[in-house]
């Protein structure tokens, strides 16, 4: 889980963190007696669907104050790592 | 001073925005280092915004309800070119290049920033110890937590340094801060307040509300942040609350259910002093004209599995995009996976990355219908149990957390106990319905309680309306 969510852990945090876990989902369990078989799934509280805005420009972020807070530019890109093989 | 008489004052010319300020920062510089409400304090910036004020007033420029009014914000919303970390490194030192709209609205109202309150990182805990930058403490005992996530603005506004604070609300992070703090606090239907602006933790779930000193404080502000946004494409196209107009209008002949499941009479770690409050406050809406009686919301039970599921589930999607590449601070490796991994490893706290594992593992493959499949079920059979319960009742009440404020550390070693504390605050933001804590006495403790107000989804205007009548019976010592 750790690898799919992009976080390295020592040995000692691994151990800790699959306890606290185990202890939560171990709650969660209560959930398995219940038969919800018939009752469908809800992903938002509110009965809203399609919202689209208008498909016109606006306004948009000032290009010098995105890239002030950036870890690292090169000519109004953001520079990253290599991403495959030698840099 | 209460934010109503302040904004009356700064328009009368009584009083300026300037000196109002002045007198807030001072409290601030008194106590704040034991306290530790806020991640920023921009006493500098709020001085020049009162000076502007004044010099509208003196120009005879029309301005906005909460002119010259001193108010917090927690450091998950937006504000453009002013620090904004949610409590984490891994946004440390990070300036956002736009107001969230409920900031944007705020400005207009006259409004004052004060500063940037601490959060539990990225709202997820119940007490605003998982902070980067350190814990922030319960000003009626500095030995407490105040609650959280929200508890730097519970706190801000118990301490005196504003008379208002806006916070965040996933799962109980305004209601049960405000009730550990004895301050009003409010958790708006889903989609009443615009997220635009507010970091995203758990989105089907999130949602602004104010804090105050007063239920009419709280009314006032949130008239102001209310209405639909445009930019947020899950708020409910409808003009903003007017609720100061029904306030005073009491709960004669108002049905209102006593939610016996959250009660303590069905979960268990209810604390006595807390259950006599709810009795209490009972007799206070009966002697005021309601027909009070016990209902019951069965599903509730299991609003907290379902939360510790769907949370974390949507949260693990909405912290993806903190990776180190287009904003944040980056810990620089090899290649740009391994600056990720790193970069991840190194910004996010343990219950974050806690909370990004759990959400990982209930949306894989494998056990995608055991968990996530079924919590979302279950959150279906809450709504209908609220939905039926709404039938009989007007508005709903319980208490806003199962026991006063605990001693710091008492509960960081076992997120499960923490996540308890949750218990009753959880199944409003499920089903999406308004609730709000109302201070009402204190336990044995001598801490605040406080009692939740629940209605149905849009009902805020009812809410309030008993929220006016708790508040004014409250530290009588009923009968």
């Amino acid at each position: 889980m750790a690898r799919l969510a992009q976080l390295a852990l020592s040995e000692d945090e691994l151990d800790a963190f699959t306890s606290q876990l185990a202890a939560v989902l171990d709650h969660a369990a209560d959930l398995e007696a219940l038969n919800v078989d018939d009752v469908e799934p809800s992903t938002h509280p509110f009965p809203l669907k399609n919202i689209l805005r208008i498909d016109e420009p606006g306004e948009s972020f000032d290009i010098e104050e995105v890239f002030e807070v950036a870890p690292d530019i090169e000519e109004s890109q953001f520079r990253v790592p290599p991403i495959l093989g030698e840099a | 001073m209460k934010a109503t008489e302040i904004a009356e004052k700064v328009l009368s010319g009584e009083m300026s925005a300037r000196s109002v300020v002045e007198q807030h920062i001072e409290i601030i510089n008194n106590i704040e280092s034991d306290v530790n409400a806020f991640n920023l304090v921009t006493a500098e910036q709020a001085l020049i915004d009162a000076d502007e004020i004044d010099s509208k007033i003196a120009s005879g420029e029309t301005l906005g309800p909460l002119a010259g009014v001193p108010i917090s914000v927690k450091d998950n919303l937006c504000t453009r070119g002013v620090e904004t970390t949610c409590s984490s490194k891994i946004l440390e030192g990070w300036k956002p290049p736009y107001d969230a709209t409920v900031i944007e609205k705020l400005k207009e109202a006259g409004a004052i920033i004060m500063g940037k309150t601490n959060l539990d990182e990225f709202a997820m805990g119940s007490s605003t110890e998982n902070s980067a930058f350190g814990p922030t403490r319960n000003p009626h005992n500095l030995e407490l937590v105040p609650g959280g996530s929200s508890g730097g603005s519970a706190a801000a506004v118990a301490a005196g340094f504003s008379p208002l604070a806006l916070g965040s609300d996933t799962g109980g992070s305004i209601r049960q801060p405000a009730a550990l703090c004895g301050v009003v606090g409010v958790k708006p239907t889903y989609g009443r307040v615009s997220r635009y602006g507010l970091v995203a933790f758990a989105s089907s779930l999130d949602q602004i509300g104010p804090f105050a000193n007063t239920v009419s404080d709280a009314a006032l502000t949130l008239e102001v942040i209310s209405g639909h946004d445009p930019r947020d494409s899950t708020s409910i196209p409808e003009k903003p609350l007017d609720i100061s107009g029904v306030l005073n209008q009491g709960v004669e002949g108002m049905r209102i259910g006593v939610i016996e499941e959250l009660s303590g009479k069905g979960l268990g770690g209810f604390s006595q002093d807390v259950v006599s409050r709810v009795e209490e406050a009972i007799k206070v809406f009966s002697n005021a004209g309601a027909d009070v009686e016990s209902a019951s919301v069965p599903a509730s039970i299991y609003g907290l599995s379902a939360y510790y599921v769907i949370a974390p589930a949507e949260a693990s999607s909405n912290l993806a995009r903190y990776d180190g590449i287009r904003f944040g601070p980056r810990t620089e490796a090899a290649t740009t996976a391994e600056t990720m991994t790193a970069t991840r490893t190194k910004g996010f706290g343990d219950e974050v990355k806690r909370r990004i594992m759990l959400g990982t593992y209930a949306l894989s493959a494998g056990y995608y219908d055991a968990y996530y499949g079924k919590s979302q079920r279950v959150r279906t059979l809450i709504m209908n149990d609220f939905a039926k319960a709404y039938e009989k009742f007007d508005i709903l009440i319980s208490p806003t957390s199962p026991t006063t404020a605990f001693p710091l550390g008492d509960k960081t070693a076992d997120p499960m106990q923490m996540y308890l504390q949750d218990v009753c605050t959880i199944p409003s933001n499920l089903a999406g319905h308004p609730a709000m804590s109302v201070p009402f006495g204190s336990g044995e403790d001598g801490m605040p309680v406080g009692i939740q107000i629940l209605a149905p989804a849009m009902a805020e205007r009812e809410m309030f309306q008993a929220a006016k009548v708790l508040e004014s019976e409250s530290g009588k010592g009923i009968e």
